[in-house]
């Protein structure tokens, strides 16, 4: 087969995608960047107006809030979605029964359409007959207002976001640990060390590279947050849980304000590239 | 196991206790596990964690379900009843009248399964060519396509939009099919499979005269079923689950997904439909679950480097 004619066929099998990944993947990157400089109600041609949309965003009054909002979320996030994964791993490897049954069982949130896990949650959180104020009730305790409170709001979507997305990375360490080699907690047991001990120098350096490929994982995927304010809060009360990725929705469809929605895009780009590209150089750096 | 401790001699008053087996060693040995007091121990903590685990994952969803079958009374009653006083299955009926839920999930079926086909053609297609045609620029393209994976969807949905409406695809399910094609973690897991496929395999084919096209379909899919069951499996349940992109695109009542419609209507139904139409959602999931579990528990680990 000619070079020429490989090489038609071969563009022949990719056109499809190429299209597809030109149109709406390459396109509407470019397309954030430029929407990011015009004022446009996709009816009226677009007109240019600089860095006014940045400053648009900038002045509204849920900005930074919404950032640290996400910060935080993502924070509480990790707590909750990046440490508890790991150690429930460590324990499931551990147990050598209903070993099926556990893996099957922190896997079924993640299954769920979000949309049942997060009304799901609004109920248990309601403050009368919610399952979650009459446990307290049960147990003594004063009910919570949860999401009606902006103290307890955000924890409370960290807490549905963790449920149900918590099993994935259950499984992926999972099986990280299962690839530990044997020998090394033979060698770490006559040498002495003790369970944790084994867990600080064998286990931990052992599952390196997927830890912190995780680690990046999943601050780049809370950082959009997005069904849960928008179902659960609406982002109050008082902007307690405006995400930026819900300050993103509000702007392009409760303002009609695209180009400005576009702007904040830009930013949130901005600051996951840069988690992506310390993700690339920590991962680089590992001789594995 | 049971014919070993059957065989075993009594040792003092109490018959020794099964040893717990041990497949693979942990960080625990399998001697500190099968000693008197880590045995006991760690049938504390499998017991702790079994209920642990049935009380945090399995009791929401019994939750859900029975609050299904509650009346509105008993539903929104306090305290709640553990289980439902007069069990009965007229909210799911209900919640299927007035979620329009026929409708619904037809269409999110209908989305899913087209984005599914869709997908399927577009990528296997891509990813042959990348990784055994070898065209001029084909390692630029690939890397284009997976750079893709490192900017999340929810920064470029507002983009994505405004090209959707710009194309004219509202509620149009090319709208939908279009951007899942447009998938860098698909054509990565295929194109990483094809490139395991032996050159003389495809060779042979070759020689007896097989073109390109007969080659993919005769030789290269066959044997790469695995990977094509579980990005099919993903593809699915990624765009039976999707909520952000349908909610913008599919908007009018006809067209919506499931996910769209509970979310638009649950505010203005009674607890316990609501419950029933989560059900009902749910339900498809579960089953998909419980038939390609191990499909699925692999595809998860096969796209992560190995640690």
């Amino acid at each position: 087969m000619g070079v020429l004619r490989r090489n038609l066929t071969a563009y022949g099998f990719l056109c499809a995608a190429l299209f597809c990944f030109t149109v709406f993947a390459w396109y509407p990157m470019v397309r954030e960047f430029v929407l990011s400089f015009q004022r446009t109600d996709l009816i009226n041609p677009p007109e240019w107006v600089g860095l006014a949309n940045f400053q648009g965003a900038v002045q509204d009054p849920a900005f930074w809030e919404a950032w640290l909002n996400t910060v935080e979320f993502t924070f509480l996030a990790l707590v909750c979605g990046y440490a508890v994964p790991f150690v429930v791993a460590l324990v499931l490897n551990e147990l050598r029964h209903a070993r099926a049954y556990l893996r099957f069982v922190v896997y079924l949130p993640v299954m769920l359409p979000p949309i049942v896990a997060v009304l799901l949650f609004r109920w248990f959180y309601d403050p009368g007959p919610g399952l979650f104020n009459q446990l307290l009730d049960l147990a003594g305790l004063p009910p919570l207002a949860w999401l009606d409170s902006s103290s307890t709001a955000l924890i409370s979507l960290v807490l549905v976001a963790t449920w149900m997305n918590m099993g994935s990375a259950t499984l992926i360490y999972l099986a990280a640990l299962q690839n530990i080699p044997p020998e090394l907690y033979e060698a770490a047991e006559l040498d002495g060390a003790g369970i944790f001990r084994r867990i600080r120098h064998v286990t931990i350096p052992q599952t390196r590279l997927i830890l912190l490929l995780m680690l990046m994982l999943q601050i780049v995927a809370t950082m959009q947050v997005f069904i849960e304010p928008y179902m659960l809060t609406g982002g109050g009360p008082e902007n307690a849980t405006v995400t930026v990725a819900y300050l993103m929705y509000q702007f392009a469809f409760s303002q009609m304000n695209y180009g400005q929605a576009g702007a904040l895009g830009m930013m949130l780009m901005l600051v996951l590239l840069v988690f992506a590209a310390l993700q690339l150089r920590w991962t680089r750096e590992d001789p594995a | 196991m049971t014919s070993v401790a059957a065989t075993r001699p009594k040792r003092g008053r109490a018959r020794t206790p099964k040893p717990i087996h041990v497949q693979f060693r942990t960080i625990v040995s399998p001697h500190q596990l099968n000693s008197r007091w880590g045995r006991r121990i760690y049938w504390l903590v499998l017991a702790a964690v079994v209920v642990t685990f049935s009380l945090a994952f399995v009791f929401p969803l019994y939750w859900m379900v029975t609050g299904a079958m509650k009346t509105p009374e008993e539903v929104a009653q306090v305290p709640p009843t553990l289980v439902p006083a007069q069990p009965t299955l007229a909210p799911f009926f209900e919640a299927w009248e007035l979620f329009d839920i026929g409708t619904l999930l037809a269409n999110t079926v209908y989305y899913a399964l087209g984005a599914w086909v869709f997908c399927m053609c577009v990528d296997v297609a891509a990813a042959y060519a990348l990784s055994k045609l070898r065209p001029a620029f084909g390692n630029v393209i690939l890397g284009a396509m997976l750079a893709t994976l490192m900017i999340p969807p929810m920064v470029i949905l507002i983009p994505l939009y405004v090209t959707i409406v710009d194309l004219g695809l509202l509620n149009n399910p090319w709208g939908l099919w279009f951007p899942a094609a447009a998938n860098g973690f698909n054509i990565f897991l295929l194109k990483r499979f094809f490139d395991s496929i032996p050159r003389e395999l495809i060779e042979a084919a070759q020689i007896d005269g097989a073109g390109p096209l007969r080659v993919l379909w005769s030789v290269v899919l066959p044997v790469s079923r695995p990977i094509l069951g579980v990005v099919s499996i993903f593809t699915i349940v990624t765009a039976f689950k999707d909520f952000v992109l349908p909610l913008l695109v599919m908007t009018d009542s006809e067209k919506m997904t499931i996910s769209v419609g509970l979310s638009q209507t649950a505010g203005a139904v009674t607890q316990n439909q609501v419950m029933g139409g989560l059900v009902i959602a749910a339900v498809p999931m579960i089953i998909v679950f419980f038939v390609f579990q191990r499909h699925i528990m692999a595809g998860l680990t096969a796209g992560s480097i190995k640690g």
